[in-house]
């Protein structure tokens, strides 16, 4: 096993002094489900948006550091950001279908990529939504507009969404947040399967969540990595003192 | 091909940029020209002459005192008559109206905002005017009261919809909180919400005067267009003439850089400081109130 | 007794309040009703094929008023050709672009300033910049660039306004697909602002086809016996020739005079009804 990404003495402050990461350090294994807990406001949706520059959209007051993913730094000014983000595809709390069909949806990031051909594009969606696990739901109807679908079913095509561009790591900031407990099962054991061919790093919902899926945790609190390692041992003997009473429900 | 597209994203942007910086550019110019052919009115004219009381173009005489109380005493008319109504119409859009009524209300003010102010001039003499000449028995209806009672209208639709905007944006919570303690929605609009919406209502009155100050079609069209110095109330009655007016009337027959010429863009430089100045203090107030809602929002 | 007395003397206060506010209401919208349907009972009888599509004669006391109406229409799409890009784009930058400090600011003061400059001083701007500086002539080009300037700020704000109603999540997504941010704009933003920009389009427009000060020394022309033949030709326009026939020529056919406000009204109206709809149609259907 190796570590897909390496993350070394990354700090981070917006402007407006909310939520920052402090000297964080970790290697994030490939194939695997990586998580970030803990409370809000401690980071990890800020590491998260770190990993595929999604930060520059953002007022940034100082940040210090590097993330390698495959050995190439990429907070390096040079870095081809869009090269980057389809390298290192992200799904958000909200699904956020895109105002089009559930086919231009699918297709979206490839056509920007610049894919033209009509068999490339049906096969990524067919590809990409079988996947998900929506396909059989959707397959008769991709040209009705996405925002139509259920909230589990537009959260699954947001991920087909992002495996159309075939990227190696995915990002799932809180993907099931706004679902109910069937749709989570179905995320869930999608993300199961992707493991298999992605490296995926997800902040879940809840501390079920993590310690349902995790291979390796972290836990994040203020800001610092306060303790990682692997998702079974993480959550039946943490070693930190604020760890166990995290998970204990004891704060948070 | 990923270098081509950073190359046109570049080059897009840029123009974008350029694009936003124009209005910019383009107040720059408008005072430029303004500058570059107004002031060597104060050349070609003595000082204590422009500032004398009469404006007679043709035998050299080009005091733009006349002009100027012309224009203040149609303005305030107009402010008299355009701010209780806008206001009381604003507050009636945004507290009282029911919904249905709103909807036409609305847009029905858009659209006196819209019509072309030369409308409103050929009514003011054909209808307004006949009317007012009879009923206040003067000799003629072409007066400053038929410009203001016209411009009222032209400035009701800038205060109504700036001011609803204003009232609209009061929190629900300030009235729910008013009516809870045994208000009524009467007192509620006097004593919570105008006072809330405050900082909002002056801007539309500010904006309101403003366009009425520099409405040209229409006071050229019925307020009689004599340069006579207004210098009692009763001046009101009788027949005026504007700063906006005296550039259209007469800017169509003067000679390219005569002395008359370069008056005439000086009026105009005294016109666009006049905006400028209405308009800088009134989006003072309108960006204060809006760091404070940005701070609520955010 | 007493409170009840006070409470009661409260609600006769507030029914008279909202009685005087309607009225005040009343009292402001109904000339605005007033004047469209008075316009069109006087006017309606002078509207005739021959009206609409004839050359005034015999000193405009006779005849239609055809060049007045082909000239507001090419000023309309003069001042369109030159103002809606711009303005589109000048909205473009201020809502996905610009960051919030001292040189943005001066922008919107810019724009705030440009839409309260009176008319007929665009009108000398015009004269200077366009007609004498840059040798224009009073020309339909001078009038058309005078015109977009002035109608630029109702442009940029109603555009700016309606992309700032796109969410922003589509921003985020499109970006973390790959998307730069023009194509974000351009595949998704626009396409989501295109009834707010439209509406902003049209009823900039409709206030340029009305406007009689820019245009009276930088392109209208009193009285042409033909259609303008470029942009470098003057040219009669309705509002102009409202303001001329209703002020300069005596004895006019009060007929005519009517019937031209109408047709200048009716321009400006329709313009005002299809923006009214398109936004509305839009508030309808809108899924976000």
């Amino acid at each position: 096993m190796v570590d897909k990404i390496l993350i070394e003495n990354l700090s981070l402050q917006y402007s407006d002094g909310a939520e920052s990461l402090r000297n964080v350090s970790m290697g994030i294994r490939e194939n695997a489900v990586t998580v970030l807990f803990g409370p809000a406001g401690g980071g990890k949706s800020t590491l998260l948006r770190c990993l595929n520059r999604l930060n520059d959209l953002t007022d940034i007051k100082t940040s210090s550091g590097q993330i390698l993913i495959d050995g190439e730094n990429i907070l390096d000014p040079k870095t081809d950001v869009i090269a980057l983000r389809r390298k290192v595809g992200m799904v958000f709390a909200r699904p956020v279908p895109l105002p089009m069909s559930i086919r231009e949806n699918v297709v979206y990031g490839l056509e920007l990529a610049g894919e033209t051909r009509g068999s490339k594009l049906n096969e990524a969606v067919e590809r990409s939504l079988k996947l998900a696990a929506i396909w059989d739901e959707v397959k008769d109807r991709l040209d009705e507009p996405a925002v139509a679908l259920s909230g589990g079913q537009q959260q699954r095509v947001c991920l087909a969404r992002v495996l159309a561009l075939q990227p190696e790591i995915i990002l799932l900031d809180e993907p099931t947040s706004g679902l109910d407990p069937i749709s989570t099962g179905k995320v869930e054991d999608a993300l199961l399967e992707l493991k298999k061919e992605f490296t995926i790093i997800l902040v879940p919902h809840s501390i079920q969540q993590a310690a349902r899926t995790a291979d390796y945790a972290a836990f994040f609190l203020t800001g610092e990595l306060v303790e990682y390692g692997e998702g079974k041992s993480l959550f039946t003997i943490p070693k930190q003192k604020k760890t166990e009473d995290y998970i204990m429900g004891r704060f948070g | 091909m990923e270098k081509s597209l950073s190359w046109r994203e570049f080059i897009i942007t840029r123009l974008i940029q350029g694009a936003g910086y124009s209005a910019i550019v383009f107040v720059g110019l408008i005072f430029f020209f303004l500058l570059r052919e107004g002031l060597p009115a104060l050349g070609d004219v003595d000082i204590t002459s422009l500032l004398s009381v009469r404006w007679y173009p043709i035998e050299d005489y080009f005091g733009i005192l006349p002009l100027i109380t012309g224009s203040l005493i149609i303005t305030l008319g107009a402010a008299l008559i355009a701010v209780p109504f806008g206001i009381g119409a604003a507050v009636y859009i945004s507290e009282i109206a029911p919904r249905w009524m709103r909807e036409i209300l609305k847009p029905l003010v858009e659209l006196l905002g819209g019509l072309p102010s030369v409308v409103l001039g050929f009514l003011g003499i054909l209808v307004l005017s006949p009317y007012i000449r009879v009923f206040l028995n003067l000799p003629t209806g072409l007066t400053a009261f038929t410009g203001s009672l016209l411009l009222g209208g032209i400035a009701v639709p800038t205060i109504v919809s700036v001011a609803e905007d204003a009232l609209d944006s009061v929190p629900r919570a300030y009235r729910e909180g008013a009516w809870a303690l045994g208000a009524t929605k009467w007192q509620t609009i006097w004593r919570v919400t105008l006072p809330a919406a405050k900082s909002g209502v002056l801007t539309a009155v500010m904006l309101g005067i403003g366009r009425a100050i520099g409405e040209t079609m229409t006071v050229m069209m019925v307020t009689g267009n004599a340069p006579v110095l207004a210098t009692k109330l009763g001046s009101i009655f009788s027949p005026v003439r504007t700063m906006t007016a005296t550039i259209a009337a007469e800017m169509g027959e003067v000679a390219n850089g005569s002395a008359h010429y370069h008056v005439l863009f000086f009026i105009g430089m005294m016109l666009f400081l006049i905006s400028l100045a209405v308009n800088i203090i009134a989006s003072s107030v309108v960006f204060r109130a809006k760091k404070r809602a940005e701070r609520i929002l955010s | 007794m007493m409170t009840k007395f006070l409470s009661r003397n409260r609600h006769a206060v507030q029914r008279l309040g909202f009685v005087a506010i309607t009225l005040m209401a009343i009292v402001t919208v109904l000339p605005i009703v007033g004047t469209i349907l008075f316009i069109i009972y006087k006017g309606g009888s002078a509207i005739s094929w021959e009206f609409l599509s004839g050359f005034p004669h015999d000193g405009m006391r006779a005849g239609g008023i055809f060049p007045a109406i082909v000239g507001t229409l090419y000023l309309t799409l003069g001042t369109a050709v030159f103002s809606v890009p711009l303005g589109i784009a000048a909205a473009i930058y201020l809502a996905e672009y610009a960051k919030d400090n001292q040189w943005t600011r001066l922008i919107r003061l810019a724009i705030i300033n440009l839409a309260g400059i009176p008319s007929v001083v665009y009108g000398l701007f015009g004269l200077g910049l366009f007609v004498l500086f840059l040798k224009f002539g009073t020309s339909i080009l001078a009038a058309s660039l005078t015109l977009s300037i002035m109608t630029l700020p109702v442009i940029i704000s109603a555009s700016e306004e309606a992309l700032r109603t796109v969410p922003q999540a589509f921003r985020t997504v499109s970006i973390s697909l790959g998307a730069t941010r023009w194509q974000t704009i351009r595949k998704i933003i626009l396409k989501e602002a295109l009834p707010g920009i439209l509406t902003g389009v049209i009823l900039g427009l409709e206030r340029a086809a009305g406007e009689t000060a820019p245009i009276l020394f930088t392109g209208a022309a009193f009285f042409l016996p033909r259609l303008p033949n470029s942009p470098f030709d003057a040219t009669m326009a309705l509002p102009y020739h409202l303001f001329v026939i209703s002020t300069q020529v005596p004895e006019m056919p009060i007929q005519i005079q009517y019937g031209t406000a109408l047709v200048l009204l009716a321009f400006v109206l329709t313009m005002n009804v299809i923006a009214t709809v398109i936004r509305s149609r839009a508030r309808a259907r809108r899924q976000w």
